[in-house]
């Protein structure tokens, strides 16, 4: 274990937050200097959670190694399973079914609502409400039993293969998701009511963890994290996947580039992912749900790379092909490693009390940056 | 002749009926027992995705708080019990070893979902997983699943409770000596 504590030459003290801390989302583990409570300096220590899922990968087949994807970003689980598929697809140049398209638009969609809900509860946690958490849940749950139903799990789906998905909608699923998006609708305000509204609540948010739009343009920051400072970077609108281009909807963008906004990004994009739900879940289409496609997938030699907007920001799958079965190298580009990079540069200057927050607002995910 | 605490059974003990009352015969070591194992405090120590199922047990809809575990702890020192929630590698399990040192006896591990039993179902042959959390803290109570469901966990929480009443050691009750 690599661990660092004392005092440098400055006289600033350096502690250790993490591995184990309720904070860190996971096992994250941060230096710190500090001199007194200002921070100095944030070091990020990474690989507690690194499962070599990259080099795993390069032994599985195309249809294997999406499996695998579920445990990387397991809040966007389908969001995961959809970047891999539409890189293998992209490769074997399969023409997906137009009800496929539809189902996966709506399981992205849900995916996205159920993290930020996640998301909406553990940073109010973090912050020290526990009631939030509770709430949250509550209607997390609903969308974890439509996931259940359709796709058999309640977190790692693996519902998504290259072609289409796995198997089709459950009868009852476009019922169930009509009567989640009514109960979201009359819960919304209630999250507002709660969290957002609340004056302890915006004093800690509002002017902490300042990120400008050119640094979270240099430091690679995509999603919520980049759009709580005014840089449009949403994949669904500047390149179209499926059914993106056909529905309506907004980029959430909001330019104060405080925690503040970064949260209220999140809380928009909810609603915002309801309304793409809306127009999409009466309109599915009757055919297959899945492309023919041969028992052993190969793909040509070259490379591919997709990039698809998870709940985080931008995952990108690149694969290298020798025209096996298997792919040579598979590097994921995902959101949350950059989005840890931007942490040092905000939280310079604040005190600690406000890393907590600042750290719950870049919405980490510790398997997804360490892989 | 040691009567083991059956399942179901609310209190260790007889209750001899008097006039105006009466009187609970019972082991010491049998109400410790059951008052401790209906106050365990785990840990909050997730590493990845179990992590999330073992939140949606604490909150609303599952809510472990029915079974006395309520008391999410981020403290080792002040925890009872370790639901090992993820994968362990090889670089946090030092960490891990030293978070079971530092709970206070007597403690209580329960290796949630298939990465903490052995290795996980897809990291079996990685070069950084640990196979297995066994291999490094004692396990009182495996769950199967990836991940488990919450109720799957609920069943595997009431398990070690059920363990911790009849008082054995898992040696104990393996070869049904007491």
């Amino acid at each position: 274990m690599h661990e660092v504590l004392g005092t440098t030459t400055d006289g600033d003290l350096v502690i250790n937050v993490g591995p184990q801390h309720p904070a860190t989302h996971g096992v994250l583990h941060l230096v710190i200097t500090l001199h007194g409570e200002t921070i100095r300096k944030v070091d990020p220590h990474l690989g507690y959670i690194h499962r070599s899922i990259e080099k795993m990968c390069e032994s599985l087949t195309y249809r294997q190694f999406i499996y695998v994807t579920s445990r990387m970003d397991y809040l966007s689980a389908h969001i995961n399973n959809h970047a891999c598929a539409l890189c293998v697809e992209k490769g074997l140049q399969v023409e997906v079914p137009a009800r496929a398209q539809y189902i996966r638009v709506l399981m992205d969609e849900l995916t996205r609502i159920a993290s930020h809900e996640l998301w909406w509860g553990a940073m109010a946690m973090d912050l020290g409400a526990f009631t939030p958490f509770f709430h949250a849940f509550r209607e997390r749950e609903n969308i974890n039993d439509i996931m259940e139903e359709t796709c058999g799990a309640r977190l790692t789906m693996n519902y998504m293969v290259p072609g289409g998905v796995m198997a089709d909608i459950h009868p009852n699923f476009q019922k169930r998701v009509k009567s989640f998006i009514q109960l979201f609708r009359s819960k919304f305000d209630e999250y507002n009511e709660m969290v957002t509204g609340n004056i302890i609540f915006q004093n800690r948010m509002k002017g902490v963890g300042y990120l400008s739009a050119e640094d979270a343009i240099s430091y690679g920051c995509t999603g919520p994290t980049a759009r709580g400072s005014g840089v449009s970077c949403d994949v669904r609108k500047i390149m179209p996947y499926e059914l993106y281009n056909q529905v309506q909807f907004d980029e959430i963008l909001e330019t104060g580039g405080d925690s503040f906004a970064r949260y209220m990004v999140r809380l928009r994009e909810m609603n915002e992912s309801i309304n793409i739900i809306e127009q999409v879940i009466d309109n599915i289409p009757e055919g297959d749900y899945q492309a023919k496609t041969k028992a052993v997938l190969k793909l040509p030699k070259g490379e591919f790379y997709t990039r698809v907007e998870t709940a985080r920001g931008e995952l990108g799958v690149y694969i290298v092909s020798e025209g096996g079965t298997t792919p040579y190298r598979i590097k994921f580009r995902s959101p949350g490693f950059s989005n840890l990079s931007a942490l040092d540069h905000m939280a310079r200057g604040s005190k600690i009390g406000d890393l907590v927050a600042m750290m719950g607002t870049l919405d980490l995910v510790i398997p997804d940056i360490d892989r | 002749m040691q009567q083991p605490v059956s399942k179901g059974q609310s209190f260790p003990g007889q209750v001899h009926e008097l006039p105006g009352g009466g009187i609970v015969l019972s082991k010491l070591d049998d109400v410790i027992n059951w008052a401790r194992s209906n106050s365990l405090w785990p840990l909050t120590f997730a590493t990845s995705c179990c992590g999330i199922e073992m939140m949606a047990t604490a909150s609303a809809k599952y809510d472990f708080s029915r079974f006395g575990f309520e008391v999410a702890r981020a403290s080792p020192r002040q925890a009872d019990v370790i639901i090992i929630a993820g994968t362990i590698v090889n670089k946090m399990a030092p960490v891990l070893k030293r978070l079971y040192d530092q709970m206070a006896d007597p403690k209580y591990v329960i290796a949630m979902g298939a990465c903490a039993i052995s290795g996980g179902p897809f990291f079996y042959n990685t070069y950084s997983v640990v196979k297995g959390a066994d291999h490094i803290i004692p396990v009182d109570v495996y769950v199967a699943g990836c991940p488990p469901r919450p109720e799957a966990l609920l069943h595997a929480l009431i398990t070690l409770q059920d363990k911790i009443k009849q008082g054995l050691t898992r040696e104990q009750i393996k070869t049904g000596i007491p």
